[in-house]
């Protein structure tokens, strides 16, 4: 019996071929990661060593400053709206680009190649180099802060919008073509259902996130409290520090919950 | 002289010598050959992979096909492209095994959807739909037994019923023949007969030459004037009854004599 089954043997020896190599993989893959470690210089004992120094600091950091609320409070706002107005203009350059950035109904080859790279590149340079660009030519400001999070902000939502119309159901695009309706048409009603509650999730998570960034670009000069925060870091006020901290915690969990309302609206 | 409704006005529609070859060579359709009347409600049967849903997806462009053309009224509809088509597939509706509905929307707004190729772009892409539109609409849907379900979202209907907003939408079209591929697949029986009932009435009352593909082979004997069977991609059966003969249905089933009654 075992010598008419010769493939059988020669089944195995392929599996243990592939199972070594998936375990020489595997181990590579591992090694890897403990290199990273030591390459990050990852150390429990320096964090230990540190932990007086951050107690110190925070306990520099009470009472939170109350003089400074009422410019804070500007400072926040004027967050906010950067945020919200470059994320807008993000959205509005990312829906054109990612209709000729999506495989499925991108009118030519060469146009999805190009809107592809574009929203790569845009989302290869960091928004902090984009700010630090914008800010030499506009000037300090929120200006070049909020074109910063508009440009860096295609990168993901044009990507994201595409990959979405990418997976919308065919069939009720074919339905809507097998009337006879105009590619326009079809676009309108047979796309753009499908794809809407998923772009507004997707353009507030961006918003949300875009705060955040926010206030990293006001590290270098792009307006909104980022800007307060280096100063006061800078002149060791680490009072004022911590009410800039609050109002950054409250301003993220507004955007929360304007977000979350929004989304129940429309999916 | 104008052609009038009635269900004898023959070669309304006409399929010739239509031919499809996939890409990996494999022969969906061999040389299919045959005509359709004013009002005639045909059925066409076979087993799945026989190339009925190719044969449908055929004649109005939906494939391409390789060799062949359809005729509506004297006019050919194949090997269009962009304009042409559109006006040609206007005259063709098509009803999905999957329904195939815009989920998101309600069931009036995709009975509009219907008539998108009689609407300017513009006012059609700002949703500004007349009164006399959704007019003609709500009675599409009257007319399948949906008039209350208007304003529902697509999505919340039966499968049934969707399938139901579905003719309501080839009806707003104003076809001139009706392809239904596989109509009824995915219904339970009771929802099938009501689908079936409303794509009779197409072919009764309208005068519109519905062509339907189905595998079982009892549906058809109740539905149809007509009964075409294929197999193997070429049509071997074609008679004036929906009602077929125990030897043909085992010659188009083969074997698989289960298949034909599932």
């Amino acid at each position: 019996m075992s010598t008419n089954t010769p493939t059988v043997p020669k089944e195995t020896k392929e599996r243990a071929l592939a199972r070594a190599i998936r375990f020489i993989g595997l181990l590579l893959v591992l090694a890897f990661f403990m290199w990273s470690f030591a390459a990050v210089e990852f150390s429990p004992a320096e964090f230990a060593r540190g932990i007086p120094d951050l107690v110190g600091l925070l306990a520099d950091m009470f009472p939170p400053a109350v003089e400074n609320i009422p410019e804070v409070a500007v400072a926040s706002l004027q967050t906010l709206q950067m945020a919200l107005v470059g994320t807008a203009l993000a959205a509005l350059m990312s829906v054109p680009l990612a209709f000729l950035a999506a495989k499925n109904v991108t009118p030519s080859r060469i146009l999805y190649q190009i809107t592809r790279a574009f929203i790569v590149f845009t989302r290869a340079v960091p928004d902090l180099v984009f700010a630090l660009v914008f800010v030499a030519a506009v000037g300090l400001g929120p200006f070049p802060g909020t074109l910063a999070l508009a440009i860096h902000s295609i990168g993901m939502l044009g990507k994201l919008y595409a990959e979405t119309i990418e997976e919308i159901d065919e069939g009720q695009v074919e339905a809507l073509r097998s009337t006879g309706a105009h590619p326009l048409q079809v676009l309108r009603y047979g796309v753009v259902p499908q794809v809407l509650p998923s772009f507004v999730g997707l353009t507030l998570y961006r918003w949300d996130i875009n705060i955040r960034s926010s206030v990293v670009l006001g590290l270098v000069g792009a307006g909104g409290i980022g800007f307060l925060l280096t100063g006061a870091m800078r002149l060791f006020k680490y009072q004022e520090v911590l009410t800039i901290l609050i109002c950054i915690f409250i301003i993220v969990l507004i955007v929360e919950q304007t977000s979350s309302y929004i989304r129940e609206r429309f999916i | 002289m104008t052609k009038t409704a009635g269900a004898n006005v023959k070669d309304y529609v006409e399929v010739s010598g239509l031919s499809k070859v996939y890409p990996n060579g494999t022969r969906a359709l061999s040389d299919v050959s045959f005509a359709l009347g004013h009002g005639e409600f045909a059925v066409i049967v076979g087993r799945s992979g026989a190339g009925k849903s190719t044969l449908l997806r055929c004649m109005n462009s939906l494939t391409e096909p390789t060799a062949g053309e359809v005729k509506i009224e004297g006019r050919c509809v194949t090997g269009l492209a962009g304009k042409e088509l559109r006006a040609a597939r206007k005259d063709m509706g098509f009803i999905f095994q999957q329904f195939n509905l815009v989920r998101r929307i309600s069931a009036l707004d995709n009975v509009l959807c219907g008539m998108l190729a009689n609407m300017p772009n513009a006012r059609s892409i700002l949703r500004r739909f007349t009164r006399e539109e959704k007019l003609s609409a709500l009675d599409c849907l009257e007319k399948v037994g949906l008039g209350d379900k208007a304003h529902q979202r697509a999505d919340t209907l039966s499968g049934g019923q969707q399938q139901r907003v579905a003719i309501a939408r080839v009806l707003a079209q104003r076809p001139k023949v009706v392809l239904a591929d596989e109509p009824v697949a995915s219904l339970d029986p009771e929802s099938a007969r009501t689908v079936m009932d409303a794509l009779r009435y197409l072919a009764t009352e309208e005068g519109i030459a519905v062509f339907c593909n189905l595998h079982q082979v009892n549906l058809a004997g109740r539905y149809a004037d007509r009964t075409l069977g294929m197999r193997e991609g070429r049509l071997v059966l074609d008679r004036k009854s929906g009602r077929m003969e125990h030897g043909e249905v085992r010659e188009l089933y083969g074997g698989e004599m289960e298949e034909a009654f599932a």
